[in-house]
């Protein structure tokens, strides 16, 4: 199984560079969806059928979205974007110098603290579910549910469906409110 | 859109909403739940959108009713939510219904309910993001 996963995982790192490099918009949408069906057959071979469901439809209404945003929008917002250059850099700035040497004093600090946060762990491959193992054991009893997922989603991490649904609906109405201002120009 | 395409939408259109309805009223028995099926019911009325063009329904009264339609929904939900601190062990989202034998079609509490009104809630979502994207630009012009 991990062959088949790898292969499927090179596949869909193959398309996401392609992505970048593709000459039309259409086409680099259209290669990009290989990642997204690529993790529908690899949450297929993991034996997670519900979120193989809901990946397979949000990446179908996801891609009819963006292929209608570029049929949408014009050829000059295409080709405006092909003409910018860029131009190097030719001298060592004193500034970016010391945003260059601050940003690696940050990076040497978060790995040190990430060593220090990580020491009190479990050792690597060992697990101890102290937690999910109730779920697992008496999960069916506890919420009357067959569907594990469901009964953990809905009953156990309750808060975490309604953050969810709350997400949802503020992109919601973010769209509306940006698209909205954007039509009474 | 051609005769075909109309024709094999007019067709499967009603058998995808029967699906979605039976991921969302199936979540706590079989694989889905309410995000699944209401994905799905989006799609249905997103491929009747794509086919048939934007006169299929009244379109600006559609937008504001799936708006209003998914705040009701997320509405019900923290209110079905919040029910639970009424009862005796008061909890937010306790399962205070009864559970019933499991395996059944009516069990597990109050999850069917969860379940049915974050399909709602989604799949009013869903078809609202598309209907901004694709009909505002289109009602400008």
């Amino acid at each position: 199984m991990e062959y088949i996963i790898s292969v499927l995982l090179i596949l869909m790192i193959a398309g996401s560079i392609y992505t970048l490099h593709a000459s039309d918009l259409l086409s680099a949408i259209v290669s990009y969806g290989i990642v997204g069906f690529g993790l529908v057959i690899i949450f297929l071979f993991l034996k997670a059928p519900d979120l193989a469901i809901v990946q397979i439809v949000v990446e179908i209404i996801t891609l009819i979205i963006m292929i209608a945003v570029i049929r949408n929008s014009s050829k000059e917002d295409l080709q405006e974007g092909a003409t910018i250059k860029l131009e190097g850099v030719r001298y060592v700035n004193l500034h970016q110098l010391i945003y260059i040497s601050g940003a690696t004093l940050l990076g040497i600090g978060l790995v040190y603290y990430f060593i220090l946060s990580t020491a009190g762990l479990d050792a690597f491959g060992v697990h101890e579910m102290r937690m999910s193992q109730v779920y697992v054991e008496q999960g069916a009893e506890l919420t009357g549910s067959a569907n594990l997922v469901t009964g953990i989603l809905f009953d156990f991490r309750g808060y975490d469906t309604l953050g969810e649904a709350t997400i949802l609906i503020s992109a919601v109405v973010g769209i509306l409110t940006i698209l909205r201002i954007k039509g009474r120009k | 859109m051609t005769i075909i395409v109309k024709k094999t939408t007019q067709i499967l259109v009603g058998i995808i909403v029967l699906f979605g309805a039976y991921i969302i009223t199936h979540g706590h028995l079989t694989p889905g739940g309410g995000f699944a099926g209401g994905t799905i019911i989006a799609g249905a009325f997103i491929l009747l959108i794509l086919a048939y063009g934007d006169d299929v329904m009244h379109l600006r009264a559609t937008k504001e009713d799936s708006s209003q339609l998914e705040n009701i929904a997320l509405f019900m939900f923290l209110l079905f939510g919040s029910l639970g601190m009424f009862m005796i062990p008061s909890v937010f989202f306790k399962n205070y219904l009864p559970l019933g034998t499991v395996g059944e079609l009516l069990s597990a509490g109050v999850i069917p309910l969860f379940n049915f009104f974050v399909g709602i809630e989604v799949a009013a979502a869903l078809f609202t993001i598309f209907l901004a994207f694709v009909i505002l630009k289109e009602e400008d012009k």
